[in-house]
């Protein structure tokens, strides 16, 4: 089944477009990989998916995202949307209030109000994000005041608490150590049954640990989507792939 | 070779020692600065010892601790017995602080949730540069209003024979505060980082729930400052209440009573006093007693902000 489809996606900023010619479909169940240089317009995709773009006047979406079979551009209740959609950032945001409230936050904002039931979801997503044990101890302290690591930790575990249908990771790994990165991923490779994954990411190496299919961004066009494995064995439509993936740019 | 390397080391050390303008312009700077940074507390420490040396005379002599805080008769010119209470005059100041702020938090804080999180583009600027303006009117200002308009408007309202009152001076006063409290209000809510909002929001969070589960709370201890600094106002402004007031020693029953304000009474009586005098002195007392009122807000407001910090 089609988890999110994508046709003739286009995505500008005033007068200057910085993505545009983005065909692929993403199967339920999938982690599907997005790779390519800085600038390539991989967090924007993003944006458009849950609609972000509302924050931006200046950016303009065209084409056609679906979600289920819906077009997200002409959903009217963005906040239903959004919240089926899990996402995490490049840099942790650990919102100012204490770790367990950072949790308990999205089910919250979906009516939970059972404090037995929030505490289920709160110890379920934190065990799953690598970091219960490091903060099982002090679940009233700020969320802010955690280590870049942990705070990226709690932003996956604050997508989790979505119980999202869809999971989109920008770059996550990047103030996390490595040895909770392979924590992190193995936490993925467990999600793909339960739900949908789209990981953009710089490390190349990354995206072949995890992807089922990956997409290669490059100045603002979509150049290759592909198994992974073929992506890396050379099995690719477009020199250019596989320059990016042997490190010979980029 | 060894030899010119050891002269190369030698003209560099004595670089080190040599004191260039840029270093002395760095030290004058720094003094010039630490000079600014401890002015303000001789100001206040000054300002401090100043009034209390005036109304020290009368702390030692007529002051009586009983009568001074517990009377509410001050009556400084009795030919019989004066008396000097300040119950009602530190009613009159409470009643119509109290008011102006049952006023102006409501209305600045809305003003600031709306300008900082909701208007946008040419409204928000519009917005900002009425509310600094509004926040510049003097004070003066403000009482002419509130004798010329506000006392027509309450006694033909409300059916009573006097508009300078209670609730003519809280609105008056509580107009008077919005604007500065909407601005700090406004500075408090800017300084939460856009990150915040768009993570709460990506999470599908409404503009009201990003609002009020995540901005208010990460602004609290501004937005704290800001109703303290509005307290601080109202404690301390002195024209516009005593225009507006109607400037007659009461404790108010209802906001329809007139009252007299602690500062007011500073400003209208000083003048008429001799120096040195019981009552001159007794005035200076009141500046004590407000010093101090100052001084425990802020230092309330500090103690707050620190626990709010901790947790």
């Amino acid at each position: 089944m089609v988890k999110l489809g994508v046709k003739d996606l286009a995505i500008s900023y005033g007068n200057e477009t910085i993505l545009e010619g983005v065909n692929f479909d993403i199967q339920e169940h999938e982690i599907f990989g997005i790779i390519g240089p800085a600038n390539a317009g991989k967090t924007s995709f993003l944006k458009a998916v849950n609609r972000m773009d509302l924050f931006n006047t200046d950016m303009q979406v065209d084409g056609d995202i679906t979600f289920n079979g819906v077009n997200v551009q002409k959903v009217r209740n963005v906040y239903g949307l959004r919240r089926r959609i899990g996402v995490v950032f490049p840099l942790p945001v650990g919102l100012p209030l204490s770790i367990y409230d950072n949790v308990a936050l999205a089910p919250r904002l979906a009516g939970q109000k059972d404090r037995a039931e929030l505490d289920v979801i709160v110890e379920r997503c934190l065990t799953r994000a690598a970091l219960w044990d490091e903060v099982k101890d002090r679940l009233n302290s700020l969320g802010s005041m955690l280590s870049g690591g942990q705070q990226q930790r709690l932003t996956i575990a604050r997508a989790l608490s979505q119980d999202p249908e869809l999971l989109m990771l920008d770059e996550f790994s990047i103030a996390v150590d490595p040895v909770t990165t392979m924590r992190i991923e193995d936490v993925l490779k467990e999600l793909r049954d339960e739900l949908t994954i789209i990981l953009v990411t710089n490390l190349v190496q990354q995206a072949r640990r995890l992807a089922d299919r990956t997409a290669f961004f490059l100045g603002g066009r979509c150049v290759e989507v592909g198994v992974t494995e073929d992506l890396f064995t050379g099995e690719v439509k477009d020199t250019r792939t596989r320059d990016y993936v042997d490190g010979r740019f980029g | 070779m060894s030899e010119k390397m050891a002269q190369t080391a030698a003209g560099a050390g004595s670089d080190f020692d040599r004191l260039t303008l840029d270093w002395y312009i760095d030290k004058l700077v720094q003094a010039l600065v630490f000079i600014g940074g401890i002015s303000a507390i001789v100001f206040i420490i000054g300002i401090f010892v100043f009034i209390s040396r005036e109304g020290f005379g009368f702390l030692l002599g007529e002051f009586n601790f009983k009568e001074f805080f517990f009377s509410p008769n001050w009556r400084p010119t009795s030919e019989t017995k004066e008396t000097f209470g300040i119950l009602a005059l530190v009613a009159g100041t409470a009643s119509v602080t109290g008011l102006a702020m049952l006023i102006a938090i409501p209305f600045s804080l809305g003003a600031a949730i709306f300008i900082a999180e909701f208007a946008s583009g040419k409204t928000r600027e519009f917005l900002k540069i009425t509310v600094e303006l509004l926040a510049a009117i003097p004070s003066v200002v403000w009482g002419f209003i509130g004798l010329a308009i506000m006392n027509p408007i309450i006694i033909e309202t409300f059916d009573v024979p006097v508009g300078l009152n209670v609730l003519n001076a809280g609105v008056i006063l509580g107009l008077m505060a919005a604007p500065i409290m909407t601005s700090i209000a406004e500075d408090a809510l800017n300084a939460v980082p856009d990150p915040y909002r768009e993570a709460a929001e990506a999470m599908g969070a409404t503009r009201w729930q990003v609002i009020y589960k995540v901005v208010l709370p990460a602004a609290k201890n501004g937005l704290l400052g800001a109703v303290l600094l509005g307290v601080g106002r109202g404690f301390g402004e002195t024209m516009a209440v005593l225009m507006a007031t109607g400037h007659s020693i009461n404790i108010p029953t209802s906001v329809f009573d007139s009252v007299r304000a602690l500062t007011a009474t500073i400003a209208a009586e000083l003048g008429e006093t001799a120096a040195g005098s019981p009552h001159y002195q007794a005035l200076f007392t009141i500046g004590i007693f407000l010093f101090v009122i100052t001084f425990i807000i802020n230092l309330a407001a500090d103690l707050v902000v620190r626990g709010v910090k901790k947790g």
